[in-house]
């Protein structure tokens, strides 16, 4: 059997592992990506950026229909769901063909199959035809990332009870939605086909949506959705589930212990992933697995010598930018660069992309707290901000929270048009280690809405101006 | 209402000193306990910081002049509410300021006219044609969340060895320090040589003024983070610790046959150094006499219960002391292993902080270079330092029955370098002693 050698093996090309096989190549090491079906992974086809661009559809829709606002006259507005779901799937084959040119250019070998540890320095790699080959390898990156997670009762079937997967590509649009599940991922496809004019309802089962948001910009999201009219039920749950002909009927048991029945077209499951630790080679290996993620140190290494691993695989947060500077982090150790430093995770920024935006960094006003810090807060509403009123977008607030002694910018919770753009402002100031005072030295350009960024800074300090 | 901030006092004794360098401008905010400048007297440098917040009004004496009076007026604050440019100094009690001249003619004059009095024209700043464009040499590169939890702390930004970016001082590094206890600057009122003497100059001459005044050429290297140290640990070293030195000269010809014998003996890849030899047998003398492997505690003498040998290794980047812990009890070949793994990683910059901290006593050896003898400066907190000389054939006298005789031997000149408060002049002689018997008689080593 041909066996070709490699200093690093990664296995998975989402935007972990093909970033990982890049910056390895860019360093001098003989890298190859190991991929079992589309380069650029979840992220590119079946996430962050097909959905996207179906938000961006439904985003136009909204503005058509508000068309008047504006001074713009538009009737009879309809849109072409196979159209919408064209256009998301063309923009996801147009950048993984991307990514496989990028691999190309930096002379990464890309081999088609499924990888997995096939004793020391060997992964074994079986094609779609069943052929196994075996590659050796200096390193081996586990890059194999997650898939949604499954509660008993609501197991997807393709049909009436979806995953992100078949929410993403439907073939006829449903009357009526539930949504389990008020993480990113439910959150999107709620506004989404709530944008479509689908009966949406969103159900939790802790006791508010985007539970790893801020609590203030919690509710404000609870808010904003509501009168969007997504109806949203939190610390609920759903019990059980009768499957009828093209509908499905829901049990859910509310916060005071009373059941209620549901009917809808369709279900959204989009409660939590689990890592992809089957199938790869981790039997008789030092790996550690713990609740469906292996468990590395800081820098992405495994219990086994020569074995690394990162991006969702390893644990939260689930982000493709976290797993992209994950193989980086884990690249550089492996060629011996000084100065690898790894991640902090209170610096990784978070994004929902619904309708209106979320994004945040660092520690919440609760955690900050809890971790003991005495804080100053300070908050900017977007209805103070002349660029959100000249958009028509007067609803939204930023909010930062800073260590009272030495000035750190804690965390940063922005809800409003376009925060996911803005919130690299305040990741940026994180990482340079910033203090209040140089973020309120810092010029802001009007009118744009990062000047809430600056009002949201001088309110902590008691200096806002514009409000 | 203003603030005056008055020329401070290095000393009780000092009545004026040169305003070395302002490290803010007029229109800047400071925090209390920013560093707003350096000032110099003859034989130190002190920072100036910042007591109260507020905006710089004016600067009232110009970069580099000298001979400025104790209490002067060296700039006025305006507080919060205030409009910086209606500021004028004096609103307090403090007399405005009027550096008295420099008291010599400097000399090339019409390189150093005297300082005039206030004046923010920069082109009157008697400074400029002396002092080459503006350097960064004395800027620390240290992120502005370091510096502030640096100094609530009292620790010393320009101290530390960053590890962000391009060396970079960040958060990270200052709470390492402040959770070990290094980096500290020293209280205020001392805080002159100690923390601060890596940016400054000996003695009050700059020698960026006199080559600037000389025209004399020359290439400028920004200090590193480890350059600063060296510089700062080795003026500590040299000012506070009172050094005697003991010399003798050790026979090595038992020794180098040993050492053959071992060689054989060992597999292929490990060659036995005599440097190894000299670890070890420092490491058994530390044990024979441990009022030696000690350190001064201030109000007590620590004796410590192995001997943690530090090696000075030379790297481009400077001198680096990684340490072999409990040497007394490792053997030959451990020792040998450990020291081409700590140096291979000295000379990569790749030691960790523990690999080079701490160390009981120290030992420099610069046989390699041919040099016969020298005298170390000790690396505090230790009690002492050994140099070792070069190994070469002397001529030597030998008593014996027919009286005394030439003879050749190969012998090297050690030289300890003791801390006279820890260690006394026949404490630093028994060790010597000790040691000597060790390499003299090298089996005793392997026992």
């Amino acid at each position: 059997m041909a066996e070709t050698s490699y200093d690093l093996v990664v296995i998975g090309g989402g935007p972990g592992g093909y970033v990982a096989a890049i910056r390895a190549a860019q360093l001098g090491l003989k890298a190859c990506v190991v991929e079992r079906e589309h380069l650029g992974g979840i992220c590119l086809n079946w996430g962050c950026i097909p959905t996207k661009a179906l938000l961006r559809s439904a985003e136009v829709g909204h503005l058509m229909q508000n068309a008047e606002a504006y001074g713009w006259s538009a009737q009879n507005v309809t849109f072409d769901l196979d159209k919408i779901v064209q256009r998301s799937r063309g923009v996801a084959k147009q950048l993984t063909q991307g990514v496989g040119f990028l691999l190309k250019k930096n002379k990464v070998a890309v081999i088609e199959g499924s990888g997995k540890l096939a004793g020391k320095g060997k992964v074994e790699v079986t094609g779609a035809d069943g052929k196994k080959t075996v590659l050796s390898a200096k390193n081996t990156i586990l890059a194999t990332g997650a898939r949604a997670r499954v509660l008993p009762g609501l197991e997807p079937d393709g049909k009436l009870i979806w995953t992100y997967r078949e929410a993403m590509v439907p073939e006829s649009l449903p009357k009526s939605l539930l949504v389990v599940g008020s993480g990113a991922i439910g959150i999107e496809f709620a506004s989404f086909y709530n944008d479509l004019g689908v009966n949406v309802t969103v159900i939790e089962v802790v006791d508010r949506i985007l539970s790893a948001e801020d609590e203030e910009i919690s509710a404000l999201a609870h808010k904003a959705f509501t009168k969007a009219g997504i109806k949203i039920m939190t610390s609920a749950k759903v019990t059980g589930v009768k499957k009828g002909k093209d509908n499905l009927t829901a049990t859910i048991e509310t916060a005071d212990g009373k059941t209620q029945e549901m009917t809808v077209d369709r279900l959204i499951s989009a409660v939590g992933i689990v890592g992809n630790v089957e199938g790869i080679g981790l039997e008789g290996t030092k790996v550690k697995v713990d609740r469906s993620h292996i468990t590395t140190d800081p820098y992405g290494q495994t219990g086994e010598p020569g074995v690394w691993a990162i991006g969702d695989l390893t644990g939260p947060p689930w982000l493709a930018h976290k797993a992209s500077h994950e193989g980086i982090i884990a690249v550089e150790k492996i060629a011996g660069v000084a100065g690898v430093h790894p991640l902090d995770t209170t610096a990784v920024p978070g994004c929902t992309y619904a309708r209106p935006q979320v994004a945040s960094v660092g520690l919440t006003e609760a955690q900050a707290k809890a971790a003991g810090h005495k804080i100053r807060v300070g908050r900017f509403p977007f209805v103070g901000n002349g660029k959100a009123i000249a958009l028509g977008e007067p609803e939204g607030l930023v909010k930062t929270v800073f260590e009272e002694k030495t000035g750190e910018l804690l965390g940063a919770h922005m809800i409003g048009a376009e925060v996911t753009e803005l919130i690299q402002g305040f990741g940026i100031a994180k990482s340079l280690e910033t203090t209040e005072q140089d973020l309120m030295h810092t010029v802001f350009p009007h009118p744009t809405l990062s000047e809430m960024m600056h009002e949201a800074v001088l309110d902590a300090y008691d200096k806002a101006v514009h409000f | 209402m203003s603030v005056d901030i008055l020329m401070p006092a290095l000393s009780p004794t000092m009545e004026e000193g040169t305003l070395a360098k302002w490290l803010v401008k007029e229109g800047d905010s400071v925090t209390s306990g920013d560093i707003i400048a350096e000032i110099e007297t003859d034989k130190a440098t002190m920072e100036v910081e910042a007591v109260d917040e507020g905006t710089v009004a004016k600067l009232m004496v110009a970069e580099g002049t000298e001979g400025v009076a104790v209490n002067a007026v060296i700039a006025v604050l305006a507080e919060e509410s205030e409009d910086p440019a209606s500021v004028t100094a004096g609103s307090g009690a403090a007399p405005v300021a009027v550096p008295t001249p420099a008291p010599e003619p400097a000399p090339v004059a019409e390189d150093a006219p005297v300082a005039p009095a206030p004046s923010p024209a920069p082109a009157a700043a008697p400074a400029a044609p002396a002092e080459p464009a503006k350097s960064a040499t004395s800027r620390v590169f240290a992120s502005p969340l370091a510096k502030r939890i640096a100094g609530q702390n009292g620790v010393d930004v320009a101290a530390l060895s960053g590890t962000g970016p391009n060396g970079r001082v960040v958060k990270r590094d200052v709470e390492a320090a402040i959770a070990s206890g290094t980096g500290k600057a020293a209280p205020a009122s001392t805080r002159s040589a100690g923390a601060t003497a890596p940016l400054a100059v000996g003695a009050g001459l700059d020698p960026r003024k006199i080559a600037g005044q000389l025209e004399m050429a020359y290439e400028e290297v920004p200090a590193s983070g480890m350059r600063k140290t060296i510089a700062r640990r080795l003026v500590e070293a040299k000012q506070t610790v009172p050094h005697f030195y003991l010399t003798v000269d050790i026979e090595l010809d038992a020794l180098l046959a040993m050492r053959k014998q071992v060689n054989a003996a060992v597999p292929e890849d490990v060659k036995i150094s005599v440097n190894d030899m000299i670890i070890l047998a420092s490491a058994k003398a530390l044990m024979d006499e441990p009022d030696t492997n000690a350190s001064w505690a201030g109000d007590a003498i620590l004796k410590y219960q192995s001997a943690d040998v530090a090696v000075a290794v030379a790297t481009d980047g400077g001198l680096i002391t990684p340490v072999i812990r409990d040497a007394q009890s490792k053997s030959l070949t451990e020792i040998s292993a450990e020291m081409i793994d700590l140096a291979t990683r000295a000379r990569d910059g790749k030691l960790k902080p523990h690999e080079y901290q701490g160390g009981t006593f120290s030992i420099s050896n610069l046989g390699m270079f041919g040099i016969r003898e020298f005298a170390a400066v000790i690396n505090p907190p230790h009690g002492a330092i050994l140099a070792v000389g070069k190994g070469e054939k002397r001529p030597v006298v030998r008593s014996t029955d027919k009286g005394d005789e030439l003879a050749i031997a190969t012998v090297m000149s050690a030289t300890l370098s003791c801390d006279h408060r820890v260690v006394d002049g026949a404490v630093g002689a028994r060790w010597l002693n000790a040691f000597q018997r060790r390499l003299e008689n090298p089996l005793s080593m392997l026992i």
